[in-house]
């Protein structure tokens, strides 16, 4: 099939960027989007051009590295697959293609489709951890958990961080991602000595990073790659409640600018 | 060079408790004084970097990713060993220390795999404690599965994404030594050569991929945890950008590079589809514990499956190994699935798959029961094959999937340069010549979690550091070195793309130094690529400059040291004239088509030293000795 794109050129945060249009021809159904581009770019290479600049790494839509929006979607348009895995089969000849990068005050663009997803690292780094430093802790089945609970916290810690989430959002809030994280460590026993804290801290980040408020929406879920539920957001704003009622610690401080220090974003 | 492999004396139970016993601490107040760069933030450079911050030292971490979580780690599928013997089964760490020694056909370290054997244990405690979401049983306890050839339930996992949950726990773990300061991380760069000072290592040069910027970074010791090197193939199970440059140039300064042609064939991959294919998926070796593998009597025979009765399918595993059947180890799945497909019973497009079909299984347990264990795979097969495994058999080929070989290391995980310390799948130690499933994940946490804590300790106490800075003769030196490259590789400006010489590169290896390698292949195969590699020098297009984001000099770089690392793994395969593990030499086969073992000659670990551009790498070896398992002709049958 013969295929129009429009894409996104940009190179780099500073300089602007514009759609730019490109026909590629005989592609071929079973190629994925991005072995399309591949193909796009050894042909834009040959012809002494840019190629475009797109994240990816295990191409089978666990590392979360890859993502755009396809047509105004994120990840494009089958259910729960990342972009890496969406193949041509989804398109048809004759078809035109938009494809942009995530767009949030969060994510600054760094080339074409690719952006900076350090804030979600940032937001992990305020409390989405347990401590537990390496030693000697008890036998792993000392600690028992009812599958059910165990199950629902591997719903949520499938998380992959793409970014999809934010990037479908109207606010570009990352409830999806933090809440995800919250109700993986909060559904178990593991989790509960910081959940207080881990709530506060993940929450205050979110505004430090940018992004915006949650108003319930959903868009978040419907473009999941890993269809995490959007009641993890409940179950966030449940903690972040409880945890405001129950500290008794100083308000938050922001730690934003040691923050960027310690990710290598500042020397 | 002297290879000395460090292994303490006495029992084997107890020289892990003797060596950390003998070994040297630092003073708790001086561990602030000391700073120790890890390459790499998958399971071994993430959960070595985060318990080394969590001691208090000063620690940089480095990724090429935009994230530490998305290191290769992340895609690990089936699970983890460990021999915790809960399900009552007969499992101990004495055997899973013999499964691994066995499995890997002798050509492993017995020290060093018996304490993988006895870590495990406290990796999933461990893992567990941080909030790894493992598989639970009603009851509240940890299930299991019996996996890749084991003939016990010891792997622990987390649905299909165990690698997922080990790498976020450790992720985590590194996250918070990042947000009290002590560890430094550096995402989205790339290191590029290792600063050697006195013989020792104190440094690294690296790019930050987004500005172009090279940099150069100073510390007491220097760790290397940057993977496996499966995509000198092209084609491979690996992420796109998993890569040797990290090793191949610390080999260049003085590390021996162990055992380079050990390469692992993953028996269960789906088929390649055309040209324009990028990498190969794996499907999960757990469906072979319910899929039945088979290919048609006849050979051309081109009906549907479902047209091909009961008496003229070849369940050939099944058949040939009954004791194990469709369980054997990978080596011996994958080779057995290249002769049937030599033979012209090969199924789908070119011939090159075969049946894994699931239809008894169905018809015994149910729908149900199988979409339970395996949905989320068949759900990946379908979205990419366009095909229902519910209803028409898988279609799967071997691919390459993991690397034994890697630096060589002590049972200290030191290289043969003083300082530079190696984990994870990028050192050559525990796997001998094939590795067995759920214990790369294993093998990664060991060494970053519980081996490297107290050996780098024992390093930075038994040596005194002057200080060095950027300004070292050395350093600049090795800025010269990668400034140079990446000129040189702008400045071609030929004809033809990084990726389709990467793409004739994997191609020649594949054919010639994959499944089943012969002498006179290999030599062929090392002229060729020699041929190749002056082509790539003279005629490769890198567009763009040095100093912004450049994903095609990224790459380039990367395939310049697969080029090199091609031609010693062929060397190696060449020297050693023997078959065993993956290593297949057709030469050496019994008269079943097995792999046979020349323990006489060959019963050594093959640590290659550079002598220089152009000159022929020197064979240094070091002996195994097995003194717990007796070296025997593997069978399953
Ligand atoms: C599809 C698949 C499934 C698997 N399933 C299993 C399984 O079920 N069980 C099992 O035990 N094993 C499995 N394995 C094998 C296992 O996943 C790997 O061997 C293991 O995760 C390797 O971990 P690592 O920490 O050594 O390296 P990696 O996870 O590969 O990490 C390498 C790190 O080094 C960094 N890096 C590399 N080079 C440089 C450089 N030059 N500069 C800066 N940073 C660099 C990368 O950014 C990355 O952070 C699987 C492998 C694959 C491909
Ligand atoms: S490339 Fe890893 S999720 Fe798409």
């Amino acid at each position: 099939m013969n295929l129009t794109l429009h894409i996104w050129r940009q190179k780099n945060a500073s300089s602007p960027g514009k759609m730019v249009r490109y026909e590629v021809k005989d592609v071929n159904p079973e190629m994925s989007v991005l072995e399309m581009l591949d193909v796009l770019n050894e042909e834009l290479t040959l012809k002494g051009e840019d190629p475009v600049t797109f994240e990816h790494d295990c191409r089978e839509g666990i590392c979360g590295c890859c993502g755009f929006m396809i047509n105004g979607v994120a990840h494009g348009p089958q259910a729960a697959t990342t972009t890496c895995q969406l193949t041509m089969r989804h398109f048809k000849d004759g078809d035109e293609l938009f494809l942009e990068p995530w767009r949030a005050k969060a994510f600054p663009i760094v080339k074409d489709l690719m952006v900076d997803r350090s804030a979600l690292d940032r937001i992990i780094a305020a409390g989405g951890y347990v401590s537990a430093p390496t030693g000697s802790p008890q036998d792993a089945n000392a600690i028992l958990i009812a599958k059910e609970n165990a199950d629902l916290a591997m719903d949520a810690a499938a998380c992959i961080g793409c970014g999809a989430c934010v990037a479908a959002c109207p606010n570009a809030a990352a409830a999806l991602f933090t809440g995800a994280k919250i109700s993986h460590l909060g559904l178990l026993p593991q989790g509960q000595p910081e959940r207080v804290e881990r709530a506060l801290n993940m929450v205050a980040q979110l505004t430090v990073e940018g992004f915006g408020s949650c108003t319930n929406i959903g868009e978040c879920e419907a473009v999941c790659p890993k269809q995490i539920h959007i009641e993890v957001i409940s179950r966030m704003n449940a903690d972040f409640r409880a945890a405001s009622r129950k500290s008794r610690k100083e308000p938050y401080q922001d730690p934003s600018e040691f923050r960027r220090w310690s990710f290598g974003l500042k020397s | 060079m002297q290879l000395d492999s460090k292994i303490p004396s006495g029992p084997i139970e107890q020289k892990w408790d003797r060596a950390r016993f003998e070994m040297k601490l630092v003073n708790p107040a001086n561990k602030r004084k000391y700073s120790i760069i890890m390459v790499g933030s998958g399971l071994a450079g993430a959960s070595g970097a985060a318990s080394l911050g969590e001691l208090g030292y000063n620690v940089k971490c480095f990724c090429f990713q935009d994230s530490p979580r998305r290191a290769h780690s992340i895609a690990a599928q089936g699970g983890i060993n460990a021999a915790k013997n809960y399900q009552n089964d007969g499992d101990s760490i004495y055997r899973l220390f013999y499964d691994t020694v066995k499995g890997g056909d002798f050509r492993a370290r017995e020290a060093n795999v018996y304490r993988l054997a006895q870590i495990s244990v406290s990796i999933i405690d461990q893992c567990v404690a941080q909030g790894v979401p493992f598989a639970r049983e009603y009851g509240g306890l940890l299930s299991n599965r019996s996996f890749g050839g084991a003939q016990v339930s010891r792997t622990f996992y987390a649905r299909g994404q165990t690698g997922q949950q080990l790498l976020l726990g450790a992720y985590q773990a590194l996250m918070r030594q990042v947000d009290t300061g002590q560890v430094k991380m550096y995402p989205r760069t790339e290191m590029l050569d290792v600063i050697v000072i006195d013989g020792r290592a104190r440094g690294i040069v690296t790019r930050n991929l987004a500005t172009g910027q090279i940099e150069v970074h100073m510390a007491d010791a220097v760790c290397l945890a940057t993977g496996g090197y499966g995509n000198v193939f092209f084609l491979s199970t690996n992420a796109k950008g998993s890569n040797a440059t990290a090793v191949w140039r610390a080999y260049k300064r003085g590390a021996a590079f162990g055992n380079p042609s050990f390469t692992q064939i993953h028996p269960t991959c789906i088929p390649v589809s055309g040209d324009y294919q990028s990498k190969l998926t794996l499907m999960s070796e757990s469906l072979r514990n319910d899929g039945r593998i088979w290919v048609p009597k006849k050979t051309g025979d081109s009906r549907t499956p479902d047209q091909i009765p009961e008496d003229e399918r070849d369940y050939y595993l099944e058949r040939k190994y009954p004791s194990f059947g469709n369980l054997v180890p990978r080596d011996v799945a994958s080779r057995n699935a290249k002769q049937v497909c030599d033979q012209g019973r090969g199924v789908g497009p070119g011939g090159l798959g075969v049946y894994l079909d699931f239809r008894d299984s169905i018809n015994r347990l149910g729908e149900q029961a199988i979409s339970e264990r395996y949905g989320n795979l068949f759900e990946m097969y379908e979205r990419i094959t366009d095909e229902n495994p519910y209803k028409v058999p898988m279609r799967i080929y071997p691919a390459i999937h993991y690397t034994m070989g890697g630096l060589w290391v002590d049972y200290q995980l030191q290289s043969t340069i003083p300082g530079l310390f190696v984990l994870g799948e990028a050192n050559f130690s525990d796997h001998g010549a094939n590795r067995l499933g759920a214990s790369a994940l294993m093998q990664g946490l060991s060494d970053g979690y519980f081996v490297i804590p107290y050996t780098i300790g024992n390093y930075l106490a038994s040596n005194k550091f002057d200080k060095v800075d950027e300004s070292h003769a050395e350093a600049r030196g090795a800025v010269e070195n990668v400034t140079s490259i990446t000129r040189r590789l702008l400045s071609i400006k030929g004809k033809r793309t990084v990726d389709s010489f990467h793409r004739e590169l994997g191609k020649m290896m594949w054919d010639f130094c994959g499944m089943g390698r012969n002498a006179k292949g290999l030599e062929q195969a090392i002229g060729k690529i020699r041929e190749l590699r002056e082509q790539y020098w003279q005629n490769v297009l890198v567009p763009g400059g040095a100093d912004d984001l450049n994903q095609s000099l990224e790459r380039a770089g990367r395939v310049a040291d697969f080029f090199e690392l091609g031609e010693l793994m062929c060397i190696d395969a060449l020297h050693r004239n023997e078959s065993c593990g993956g290593h297949f030499r057709e030469e050496y086969q019994t008269p079943e088509g097995e792999a046979l073992r020349n323990d006489n000659e060959f019963a050594y670990a093959a640590a290659w030293e550079y002598q220089g551009q152009n000159q022929a790498p020197k064979l240094n070896k070091e002996p195994l000795e097995f003194e717990y398992v007796h070296p025997t002709q593997r069978s399953y049958k």
